[in-house]
């Protein structure tokens, strides 16, 4: 059994950053990544982050997730365990995962779940045709892989993930066909869908996909204008000839583990699923848990980062380390967390926190 | 409408584009930023501080355009790919239209590249008067290009290869 | 197709090698995934559904769907988008659920 102070699960930017955080208090902390390469989303981020300095805006995303497990690498204090999968939290404190091979069993004294989220996937005929991926998986494709992931691509999906995929897949030399999105509204950042227009791919609003169709693979789909209660207006109908189907419809926090150690969850539509109950200082109803970036509600890596932040330092001040410290500091991630959240594009955010915090909390 | 297609209409643009007059003056930032996301690196890569956002990282960023002189810093550092230069004082047929860009392959100066304006439409073949690498770190190009005055304010991108 | 030329990113593809796919040689890079190298190679279509036999390829490309799932060197139902090729490795198209060896 391996004893650690605390056990991080998940490298990506939340992750990462409680690693770092706990470990600027004093604590040792063990990080468990599944991929062979820790960085979470961050490593398939071409394009310039936003947010502030302090988020590291205007660096590009993978060069972000390169300094932050640079950072972690040269902390003495900080152990990267990568092909490294957490497979369950036991009512005795026990973590087991797989680590080289083997079956690892870890008692931490606590934890930060940073296990991230999951591509959600949408009902239509045709949709288990090769060639219907999401979006994230062409970006793996083409951003870690370097392999061109299509011909010609329709975007499902104009949140800042369908937006920003469709970019870096004409970066890549794929042609998208369109944008559709079912809602009225383009739900990414508008820089974003301008950039991608003023390169020629149309964003259509109020469209959704009516049908895959293909021999054994995509070879096209029809779509169409859809009204006030979701239903295809007849003779809206188009042909879009393509080889691939991005779906970018929205991610689910991947919380098996929550459930697991006996968190008490909540539907926050707000937050794009089911989420543990936090405290202000992202512990979960179980003692000791905390959690932090996608996996407690959908947002962004700017707000990830933070999080992770906060859940390392709550953590580690939790085992007595940075007595002094750590109020300051907690409560400037807390005000940091604010000023990104404060914005027209954070009032989603905070609803469902609100929501959240109204159903009570670990302290 | 820009919330349905991302397409900045006239009015968005009246109320970021400079003056007729300062445009004659000589080159200057025009910043196609509507929408309050929170995000303020312009602020800071303006070393003249021509660009502000006076509340909090969410709002719009604010230029002045006597404080700016068009050198096209921003440009390259705006993660939106937002910011563009136009220089109106060029010549009496010709205006610079600075932008960025990111893709491959990067013409040369001295070719021609097909200009497109925000809807991604053909303007015509337009020459490239300067290519300028934003560095191995930041990796986004500004490109100038030689366009009629009256497409200065239409001009927005390049199509990709093909140059001439 | 592999990408050539990227504006931001430059890939580092490492040692090249070939590895087994329904017994054809395909060509693998040790830094890609199975899922990559195949794609490079043009094959999409990684297996076929239980039920209903119909073609099957990738979704999430990280591990968590379940889409990709083919025989590699003999054991069934491996998740290809996060093994990474090696040389000589005997991938197989699979017909609906693998079948598990004790």
């Amino acid at each position: 059994m391996k004893q650690v102070e605390i056990l991080v699960v998940g490298g990506g930017p939340a992750g990462l950053c409680a690693a770092l955080s706990a470990s600027s208090l004093g604590a040792k902390v063990l990080v468990c990544e599944r991929d062979d390469l820790p960085g979470g989303q961050l490593v398939k981020q071409t394009h310039k982050f936003f947010g502030s300095e302090k988020q590291y805006a205007g660096d590009r995303g993978y060069q972000i997730g390169q300094m932050l497990l640079e950072k972690a690498k040269s902390d003495p204090k900080v152990e990267i365990w990568t092909d490294t999968t957490v497979l369950g939290i036991y009512e005795d404190g026990v973590v087991t995962c797989e680590h080289d091979g083997k079956h690892v069993k870890i008692k931490p004294q606590r934890t930060v779940i940073a296990a991230g989220a999951a591509e959600k996937f949408l009902a239509f005929p045709g949709n288990d045709l090769p060639g219907i991926y999401g979006a994230g998986a062409v970006q793996t494709l083409m951003n870690v892989s370097g392999v061109k992931p299509a011909s010609r691509v329709l975007m499902v999906g104009a949140g800042n993930i369908g937006l920003i995929v469709s970019y870096q897949l004409k970066q890549a030399g794929v042609e998208v066909a369109a944008v559709i999105e079912a809602l009225p509204k383009i739900g990414g950042y508008l820089v974003h869908a301008s950039k991608i227009q003023r390169a020629g791919i149309p964003v259509k609003t109020c469209y959704t996909i009516l049908e895959a169709y293909g021999e054994g693979k995509v070879e096209g789909a029809r779509i169409a204008k859809i009204d006030a209660n979701w239903q295809p207006i007849p003779g809206t109908e188009e042909d879009i000839k393509c080889d691939t189907i991005c779906l970018a419809v929205g991610l689910s926090p991947l919380t098996e583990l929550c459930w697991q150690a006996g968190c008490e969850m909540a539907y926050i539509k707000e937050l794009s699923g089911h989420v543990p109950i936090t405290d202000d200082y992202l512990e979960t109803t179980v003692p000791g848990i905390y959690v932090a970036g996608d996996v407690s509600g959908i947002e962004e890596a700017s707000s990830a980062m933070v999080e992770g932040k906060l859940a390392g330092l709550s953590a580690a001040a939790s085992l007595g380390y940075g007595v002094e410290a750590a109020p300051g500091l907690q409560k400037e991630a807390m005000e940091e967390l604010d000023e990104l959240r404060a914005g027209p594009m954070g009032e989603r955010i905070r609803l469902g926190l609100e929501k959240v915090a109204a159903k009570g909390g670990a302290k | 409408m820009l919330i349905n297609d991302g397409i900045p209409t006239k009015e968005d643009l009246a109320k970021v584009t400079p003056t007729e007059e300062r445009l004659a003056k000589g080159p200057v930032s025009i910043i196609e930023c509507f929408q309050k996301i929170p995000c303020n690196p312009c602020v800071k890569a303006c070393n003249r501080g021509a660009i502000t956002m006076p509340g909090t990282i969410n709002d719009i960023p604010l230029l002045d355009d006597e404080k700016c002189n068009g050198c096209g810093l921003c440009i390259s550092l705006c993660p939106g790919l937002a910011i563009f230069v136009v220089d109106k004082s060029y010549s009496d047929e010709y205006a610079l239209v600075k932008l960025p860009f990111e893709y491959v392959p990067v013409p040369e100066k001295g070719q021609y590249a097909c200009g497109l304006n925000r809807a991604g439409e053909e303007l015509g073949w337009f020459e490239v008067e300067r290519v300028t690498s934003g560095g191995k770190k930041n990796k986004t190009y500004t490109i100038t290009l030689k366009v009629p005055q009256a497409l200065a304010m239409e001009v927005r991108n390049i199509k990709v290869g093909g140059y001439k | 197709m592999r990408i050539e030329e990227h504006p931001v990113l430059d890939f580092e593809r490492g040692e090249k090698f070939t590895f087994f796919y329904n017994g054809q040689e395909v060509e693998g890079y040790a830094s890609e995934t199975v899922v990559a190298a195949l794609h490079a190679a043009g094959i999409r279509q990684l297996g076929t559904s239980p039920e209903l036999h119909r073609p099957r390829g990738l979704f999430c490309a990280i591990g968590n769907c379940s889409s990709c799932f083919m025989t590699v060197d003999g054991e069934p139902n491996m998740r290809v988008c996060v093994i990474k090729c090696k040389p000589g490795m005997r991938v197989e198209e699979q017909k609906g659920k693998g079948v598990v060896r004790i």
